[in-house]
């Protein structure tokens, strides 16, 4: 307690703080001397200017909003546009008293709960002399039933506004997303005055993450107007910059036919130009029509939305996370090679199960008579798994982890859109991290033919997909095909940075690993063979099956006998043409069952359009 | 003798009824107050459109801060010492209790919307802020040592921080102000206030830095309203016109074209002085600018009569506070501070912070009038 040894100096204290207090006084005053200046300025110096001003005050100043962009896909079919439409607002503070005129508004027009619960959040976010809507979207009746009773509500205005739209309605609704109207928490991080005369923001999809170029900036005009503030005429204009028209890579010929693939279905289709990374088709079904959330839908329909067990408003593309199964057997097999834990000589006899030594459990093969003696070939053409368990074994979970990295697995792909989830590709590392445990030998054989911890989602297996079929140049999927600004004066192409190479020793492993998914659709006994019958370019692929739940041993799978709901999801990726792909698919079916007959013939449907539309040679 | 005693002054023992010193008024404080509020009912009068019921909510608010001033001014001022590490614990406590919430979801950000709740917290620290800093540094020998300053700087920064992120940023200037006053009165030496508003000012470039370009671009718009007619700059360029169209003797009260063809926004709530401007002029801004000097003369003179340190550091820091709402209110208003939403005290329409104001002056009244006169 050294401190306290020091006596408290009484009229030390009072002396400094007698000082302090005249200082204040000094300020204050000095602040004060300040304002009076200021408003002897005002008030008397100016007075005459602002006396003028005043006078002349019937000018009010009124935000116009801007025109949202248009969005097309790569061929200029219009995706979302801009309709007119009327909407009902008021001025709170013209309104005498807002309760009142709501109730009598209620007798002349619909107002929904929602309605009026968003209009009264918006109440006490916007500033009383703001316009704020109440219902968009009034039939003509309506607009003609309020016209006659205008005169009994002040403030309370037919605003022509332009209401979002999408054609194609469920069409791609997943990459397109919607807006919406701007709730509170957007409010706050929007910028107020760019925003201000705006009702609705981009809430997902390209309407999210273009927001900023879609938007464009608010233009504003002086109106003169009587004391209630009813515009008698325009003075001046500064007019609005319209948002950008955005031009996406999808396809829409090839996404319709994707989703009519699909339908009926649960699933994800994505098809990428490797070259390029970008987006021809990126599907996910069920979807939504998104035109029902552009002014707001009933917390009851959302909530069936919500509910509903197959998931219209979750996107599969972007965020379902899936087992690869089989279809990440050619990335290992790159890896086998590339490591020198096989050559293409390596054989393996595959007796329909594998163990480790030294345990009995059955790490059983697919096919339960085994695939008898298998190379790196066979066993992607027959998708065998004993042989795909010795290649994990001996490559061992670092070496696997690191390579299926450089392919992009385990890291968000980087796409132009939100909500973007991350897979996981499985380490030592992270075993120990998120579960406190040590890895096991009997994960990395799992690992080995896609199934264990090991999930991706179906853009991140087109990524891989599309690398493969690029023989190793990393390229980064994206949805922006270019940019019209100005009214289509200018357009701006964004060029993408390259994203370097996966490391090869011998390029000769690319060959043999694509001819052999070129053997599993043209050849005999492959697993998608069928599927490249009659086409007239050819296709590498591999087929996928991927276990919803685990099979105890002793036990044989039977797929009528399981409910549909714990069938297992197929899978497929492929690209073409093999020599040089110009596409690369991925197809996902939930529950579907066989990749090679649930996914694969999605995936030449999607490809056989794309070809079509090319000139034959 | 080195200490002044003073005597006592004719209107605060010798004249007063036993109910005035009973009730432990300080009467020229009464008076100020009673004379602004008078002036508040006037101008809002006319600024709300001559709405009665708007001009009865104001009057009960006020009576409400009147009692609370009342009730406070009963205790002796030992208590609020007593109380201020509580009061101050829990208003950290219900801070962070908003905070959190705020951030769980949508549903929560409504839970802040109930009535008073979503104000209490920083209304509390507005008070608790000063008290807390001067209790804790009337513990030991003043001017501070360079640790009780760091601790100091602590029960000042956290609350300022959290509440700027609520995001109310006129509080958290506000609390800020409240707390640097107490250190300013504690007699920090000037040279480390030298040396701290020049890291401060080194500091800003490396902020500017790591601002957003939207964050940057509002920082824009505060300096430069003209810039932003639709918003900021709609509101001091309707209130300039407003001020200066009023000239000496103003347009006469209700007779404020401004406010009344509704050019004017918040005419009622934090922009009522163009109101006042307007309509009574130069002149008229000039009594009230007087009351509003008497009012912190007075105070600063209590503090100076204070009789322990914890004492003369509340008080002066509340009155410092007090004109700083005067200051940045009418500097926002004539368009020499960036808008910043903080009320005029005592006329502005709403009673958020009217009724805390109004307990700081209580507390202000304990502290004068529970002094124990030593006799002569």
């Amino acid at each position: 307690m050294v401190e306290r040894t020091h006596l408290k100096n009484y009229l030390r204290e009072t002396h400094i703080f007698t000082s302090r207090v005249l200082v204040a006084l000094v300020c204050v005053s000095a602040l004060l001397g300040l304002l009076v200046v200021r408003l002897v300025y005002l008030q008397i110096i100016s007075h005459e200017h602002f006396s003028t001003l005043s006078e002349k005050n019937r000018v009010n100043i009124v935000p116009v909003p801007p025109t949202r962009g248009l969005i097309y896909d790569r061929n200029g079919v219009l995706m979302a546009q801009n309709v007119p439409s009327f909407s009902l607002e008021i001025i709170p503070e013209q309104t005498d008293d807002v309760d009142a005129t709501l109730a009598d508004l209620g007798k002349l027009i619909t107002l929904s709960d929602d309605d009026l619960e968003n209009f009264r959040n918006l109440l006490q976010e916007k500033r009383a002399f703001e316009s704020i809507p109440l219902r968009f979207r009034l039939s003509e009746e309506e607009v003609a039933r309020f016209s006659v009773n205008r005169y009994r509500f002040p403030g309370v205005e037919i605003q022509a506004r332009l209401s979002r739209d999408y054609p194609f309605a469920k069409v791609a609704s997943h990459a397109l997303g919607f807006v919406g109207r701007i709730n509170e928490t957007e409010m706050n991080e929007l910028d107020p005055t760019n925003y201000n005369g705006t009702t609705h923001v981009g809430k997902i999809g390209v309407e999210k993450s273009y927001e900023n170029v879609l938007h464009g900036t608010v233009g504003y005009q002086h109106e003169e107007s009587n004391a209630r503030g009813r515009v008698l005429r325009v003075l001046q204009r500064i007019a609005p910059t319209p948002g950008q028209n955005v031009y996406l890579t999808i396809d829409m010929n090839l996404q319709m036919v994707a989703e009519s693939a699909l339908e009926g279905k649960r699933g994800a289709v994505v098809a990428l130009n490797p070259k390029t990374g970008e987006v021809l088709t990126l599907a996910s079904l069920p979807g939504a029509d998104p035109n029902i959330f552009i002014n707001g839908i009933s917390t009851q329909q959302y909530q069936t939305l919500q509910d509903d067990p197959n998931q219209p408003l979750f996107n599969r593309v972007l965020s379902g996370q899936y087992p690869p199964g089989s279809t990440i057997k050619p990335l290992l097999a790159l890896a086998g090679l590339e490591y020198k834990a096989v050559t293409p000589a390596t054989q393996v006899f595959c007796q329909g199960w594998y163990a480790l030594p030294g345990d009995a459990h059955r790490y059983r093969d697919w096919k339960k008579e085994g695939h008898g003696s298998t190379n790196v070939t066979s066993a992607i053409v027959h998708s065998c798994d004993v042989y795909f368990y010795q290649l994990a074994r001996d490559l061992g979970i670092d070496r696997m982890y690191k390579y299926l990295s450089y392919f992009g697995l385990g890291k968000k792909t980087g796409i132009d859109l939100p909500g973007e989830l991350s897979g996981l590709l499985p380490s030592r590392e992270w075993k120990r991290a998120a579960r406190q445990e040590a890895w096991f030998p009997g994960e990395t054989l799992i690992t080995g033919i896609g199934q264990g911890y090991l999930l991706t989602t179906p853009l991140q297996m087109a990524e891989a997909s599309a690398i493969l079929a690029n023989r190793g140049t990393i390229i980064q999927p994206r949805i922006l095909h270019a940019l019209q600004r100005n009214g289509g004066t200018e357009i701006v192409v964004p060029t993408p940075a390259p994203q370097g190479k996966v490391p090869i020793s011998d390029p000769s492993n690319w060959n043999a690993v694509i001819s052999a998914m070129e053997d599993v659709v043209n050849t005999q006994g492959g697993t998608a063979y069928g599927i490249g019958r009659g086409a007239t370019y050819r296709i590498a692929g591999k087929t996928g099956t991927a276990q919803v739940f685990g099979i105890k041993q002793n036990e044989k799978y039977k797929a009528q006998e399981v409910e549909e709901r714990m069938r297992d999801h197929a899978l497929f990726i492929a690209f073409a043409p093999a020599n040089d792909p110009e596409i690369a698919v991925v197809v996902v079916v939930e529950n579907g069952g066989h990749g090679g007959s649930a996914a694969a013939p999605i995936a030449r449907a999607v490809m056989d359009r794309y070809f079509s539309s090319k000139p034959v040679l | 003798m080195a200490i002044d005693l003073q005597q006592p002054r004719w209107y605060e023992r010798r004249h007063h009824s036993p109910l005035i010193r009973g009730l432990h008024i300080d009467v020229p404080l009464m008076v100020g107050l009673l004379l602004l509020s008078a002036v508040g009912l006037v101008v809002l009068y006319s600024a709300g459109g001559q709405s009665t019921d708007v001009l009865a909510r104001q009057a009960i608010r006020m009576a409400a801060g009147f009692a609370a001033m009342l009730v406070l001014a009963q205790m002796p001022p030992q208590q609020f010492a007593r109380w201020t590490p509580w009061v101050y614990g829990i208003g950290m406590f219900l801070l962070a209790a908003v905070l959190v919430m705020g951030e769980i979801g949508k549903g929560a950000q409504r839970w802040l919307d109930f009535g008073v709740l979503r104000f209490q917290p920083s209304e509390i620290m507005k008070v608790a802020v000063p008290m807390m800093v001067a209790w804790y540094l009337a513990e030991n020998p003043l001017p501070p040592r360079r640790r009780a300053l760091a601790v100091a700087s602590i029960m000042i920064v956290v609350p300022t921080l959290m509440i700027a992120r609520q995001p109310d940023l006129g509080t958290a200037l506000l609390l800020a102000s409240s707390g640097l006053f107490v250190l300013l009165f504690s007699g920090v030496s000037w040279r480390l206030v030298a040396t701290v508003v020049g890291a401060m000012g080194a500091i800003a470039p490396v902020v500017w830095h790591f601002l957003r370009d939207y964050q940057r671009q509002r920082v824009f718009t505060l300096l430069h309203p003209e810039n932003d007619p639709l918003g900021a700059g709609y509101h001091i360029i309707q209130s300039k016109i407003a001020i200066g169209s009023g000239g000496l003797f103003g347009k006469g009260w209700l007779n404020g074209s401004q406010a009344h063809l509704d050019f004017l926004p918040e005419h009622s709530t934090d922009f009522i002085f163009a109101v006042l401007a307007e309509e009574f002029g130069l002149i008229g801004v000039l009594i009230v600018l007087a009351l509003y000097f008497f009012v912190v003369a007075r105070g600063l003179y209590i503090a100076t009569q204070a009789q322990s340190s914890f004492n003369r550091l509340v008080a002066g820091s509340l009155t410092l506070t007090f004109f700083v709402y005067i200051f940045v209110n009418i500097g926002m208003v004539t368009g020499l501070l960036p808008v910043v939403g903080l009320p005029l005290p005592m006329i502005s329409y709403g009673g958020t912070s009217l009724v805390t104001m109004m307990a700081a002056f209580g507390i202000l009244m304990s502290i004068h009038t529970h002094r124990k006169l030593l006799s002569t």
